[in-house]
């Protein structure tokens, strides 16, 4: 294979990107073509390369880059299935965000820079994928954390995408710091940091430290893809743009940890202790983050919980042995939760607001973006996991993986040993997956009928398009309390879905329809992989659905009866205290009816603002760091700077005290001058 | 003769003279105890002149050199005290205390550190 072409993949963003940032302010014109044909180009190339390498093929080769005196760091490619079915689909996402950008940002005049980062985070993530050197991963990993920061914070008029977005990046690194020494082990472990000779270490039992290796990577892991400890900064990241959203912290960047631990599987089958750990927090990531999802009132925030929840998916697959299943959810999430993002955009475009009990007050939002209301539906579906969407494949392969793992004889594909899986991994994640499969099912049903099919909005049926609202009724418009991530937004709701955000989401629909059929024959995508079974089995297929069935029955059940109780003017009794009482808003009574409200019960409070952890972290680190700072500015005004203070202060009074001894009179001068010649004469003759 | 005379009249000469400089208050009286102690020294050199029997005769050679500074010096003097008489209205040498650093201007220039330290807490 040439090998110029995988070299282009990562660079051509890259070069993208500097191009942007280079011509951005002289030439504005030239910023759209610059940001969309690089990323469409590296897609394009993402994918001759897939093609030519074929399935069951790997690619290594590298190049020393630099002596280090211990392992070398070498820059090369480390290519085979995963990596070729990974950046093509980042290639497909970035294009297709780069698109919807030019629309969703037409009016930034931060669009340039905005573009630049997009690509320069693309070519990160390819580089991540494709790199064949840990050192070199990291690099494009930690590209990836400092591009989501700057993205997050691209309205940083605002106090939320300024505070969302340094916690994202400080609780980011958190989890890279344990991750980077975890490098350095498996490095010197195994004498080197390419991937295939780690990899060959494991395989022979020369690792020394796996249990240490294996925890101290799953701390960057849980940093990156939003795991239970960690995973507090994803919600707030939705300050961002939607398409960053979209790309960022639904596709790829938070898939790096996912993906980064199926390249080391191996390594992590080495110790049952650590699997357990990544099962559990999987476990507690997937039941906490559904909980939350199903209380949340802002639209991006639910996706946001369920991105959560659904990398929860992926690393209990990982923890059940079978990194097949794992990285297949994350293609087949990644093209539905991006699809999920950008139609939100075209909603929360078109309503003004986040805001999903704003939403179910206007009328006729649905016909305003029919192409928006459509693809929402079937990338919802897909979430919720009905056949034959790609998330019922999807999500069926990590079932009876966790399912297989639970009976003690994990799919590993020849990775290790299926005993190398502890039973109990299998049962954690199997039934929490199965409790999560309901909970997902209950509040994309939820999100989908209280943002579109609102009895309000169909009784007033009102035929003109809803007047533009200003700025500060959206802001009271959302539920008083309810944690909510405002974006900046311009865009004239009766322009809201032009041709540019209207064809990605139909382009992302495609693979979320269709994707999940290739699982069916172990010749076609499990061939790429490990050449494992990816078919859904009986009893864990019968079982999922009928969960996501009741799921969505007991939503639309509660859903019902909360209308029916609005409807008859009796407002749930839970509701009745949630009339807003902020000062000089307009009486709007914001009671919806909200099936969470009625589903959850006295967790609905606690769900809404994610069960404290946010809140729990306060108290445990920002408070301590705060006070510490402060002890450190007392320190620095209030002692250090006492003693420099005390120097002025001092020389001040020993002048004043010399300053006694000048008093212009010259008999005084004199007569000192006379007893100190006595008193020297004195001293040098006695 | 014996050395001890002249010595001992021009040691009492120039205490005199030390005792007029710190303590006489008029600045004639002043310049006239600086004269004392003048010629109290023309005296001890003349005196170990004669007594070193020195054949150039340096001590007398110098005495008169003295003389004449002193004459110049005491012109000088003599001048200065004129116009400061001019100028005050007095001789008084406890007055002439112009060239002198009272406490009292110390507040004036603490002045510029107090706008420091206030500038100091509005930065903080």
């Amino acid at each position: 294979m040439n090998l110029a072409l995988p070299a282009l993949v990562p660079a051509l963003p890259a070069l993208g990107a500097a191009a942007t940032l280079a011509t951005g302010k002289k030439a504005p014109g030239l910023a759209r073509p610059l940001a969309i044909v690089p990323v469409a180009v590296s897609a394009v190339l993402a994918l001759v390369v897939a093609l030519q390498l074929g399935t069951g093929q790997t690619l290594d080769v590298a190049t020393r880059l630099t002596p280090t005196g211990g392992p070398d760091i070498s820059l090369g490619f480390y290519l085979d299935g995963y990596s070729s079915l990974i950046s093509v689909l980042v290639g497909l996402v970035a294009t297709c965000v780069q698109v919807y950008s030019t629309a969703y940002l037409k009016q930034d005049p931060r669009y340039p820079s905005y573009a630049a980062l997009v690509s320069l985070f693309t070519a990160a993530m390819l580089l991540v994928v494709y790199s064949g050197d840990l050192i070199v991963l990291l690099v494009g990993w930690e590209v990836m954390g400092v591009c989501s920061y700057f993205l997050i914070g691209h309205h940083w008029e605002t106090e939320d995408a300024r505070s969302a977005s340094l916690k994202a990046f400080l609780v980011t690194k958190l989890g890279d710091v344990p991750f980077l020494f975890g490098i350095f082990l498996l490095g010197a472990d195994a004498g080197s940091f390419r991937i295939t000779d780690v990899l060959a270490a494991a395989t022979e039992g020369r690792l020394g430290h796996p249990t240490l290796i294996a925890l101290l990577l799953l701390g960057g892991v849980a940093g990156k893809s939003a795991q239970f400890p960690l995973h507090t900064w994803l919600p707030d990241a939705m300050a961002g743009p939607t398409p960053v959203s979209a790309l960022i912290h639904a596709a790829t960047m938070v898939a790096a940890g996912i993906y980064l631990v199926s390249r080391l599987l191996p390594v992590f089958l080495l110790s049952g202790a650590a699997l357990i750990v990544l099962a559990v927090m999987a476990a507690v990531t997937m039941i906490g983050s559904a909980l939350c999802a199903l209380a949340q009132d802002d639209l991006k925030r639910v996706l946001a919980y369920s991105t959560v929840g659904q990398l929860g998916y992926m690393a209990g697959a990982l923890a059940s042995g079978d990194r097949e299943a794992s990285v297949f959810h994350l293609v087949s999430h990644g093209a539905f939760k991006a699809l999920l993002f950008l139609a939100a955009g075209v909603v929360i475009h078109a309503a003004h607001t986040n805001s999903i009990s704003a939403m179910s007050r206007m009328p006729g939002l649905r016909k305003r973006v029919p192409d928006a209301y459509w693809t929402m539906g079937i990338a919802l579906v897909a979430l919720i996991g009905l056949p034959p969407f790609s998330g019922f494949f999807s999500k069926e392969a990590v079932l009876t993986a966790a399912e297989h793992a639970a009976n003690g004889e994990a799919l590993t594909n020849g990775l290790g040993p299926a005993s190398a899986v502890p039973e109990a991994a299998g049962w954690v994640v199997l039934i929490s997956a199965a409790l999560t499969a309901l909970l997902t099912a209950a509040y994309a049903t939820r999100l989908f009928l209280v943002a579109f099919h609102s009895p309000a909005g169909a009784a007033a049926a009102a035929p003109q398009v809803l007047p533009a609202v200003d700025g500060a009724t959206v802001v009271a418009d959302h539920e008083a309390g309810a944690p909510y991530s405002p974006e900046l937004d311009e865009a004239d709701p009766a322009t809201a879905e032009p041709p540019a955000m209207r064809w990605p989401l139909w382009v992302l629909a495609v693979p979320t329809m269709a994707f999940g059929v290739t699982s069916l024959r172990t010749d076609w995508l499990p061939a790429l992989l490990d050449g494992g079974s990816l078919r859904p089995s009986g009893v864990t297929a019968v079982t999922g659905t009928t969960l996501a069935v009741v799921g969505m029955l007991a939503a639309y059940g509660a859903w019902r009866s909360a209308t029916a109780r609005l409807g008859a003017g009796r407002p749930a009794p839970a509701a009745a205290g949630r009339v807003p009482e902020q000062a000089g808003a307009p009486a709007v009574e914001v009671i919806v009816a909200d099936p969470g409200r009625t589903l959850l019960g006295p967790l609905f409070g606690p769900a809404r603002h994610g069960f404290g952890v946010d809140r729990l972290y306060h108290v445990l680190f920002v408070r301590p760091v705060v006070a510490a700072a402060r002890l450190v500015r007392f320190l620095d005004r209030e002692v250090i700077e006492t003693y420099v203070r005390g120097s002025g202060v001092g020389a001040n009074l020993l002048g004043r005290a010399v300053r006694l001894a000048q008093t212009g009179n010259a008999q005084t001068y004199l007569s000192a001058l006379l007893a100190a010649v006595v008193l020297l004469t004195v001293l040098v003759a006695v | 003769m014996h050395l001890a005379y002249p010595v001992v009249l021009a040691a009492l000469l120039f205490s005199v003279g030390v005792y007029g400089v710190l303590a006489r208050r008029n600045a004639v009286l002043v310049l006239m105890s600086v004269e004392l102690m003048l010629n109290a020294v023309n005296l001890n050199l003349v005196a170990f002149d004669a007594w070193l029997r020195d054949s150039l005769h340096a001590g007398q050679a110098l005495t008169l050199f003295t003389i004449t500074v002193a004459a110049a010096e005491i012109g000088l003097g003599l001048a200065i005290v004129l116009l400061l008489f001019r100028a005050r209205g007095t001789a008084d040498i406890d007055r002439a205390t112009a060239l002198g650093d009272p406490a009292e201007s110390l507040a004036v220039e603490e002045a510029p550190n107090g706008a420091e330290e206030l500038k100091g807490q509005a930065a903080a």
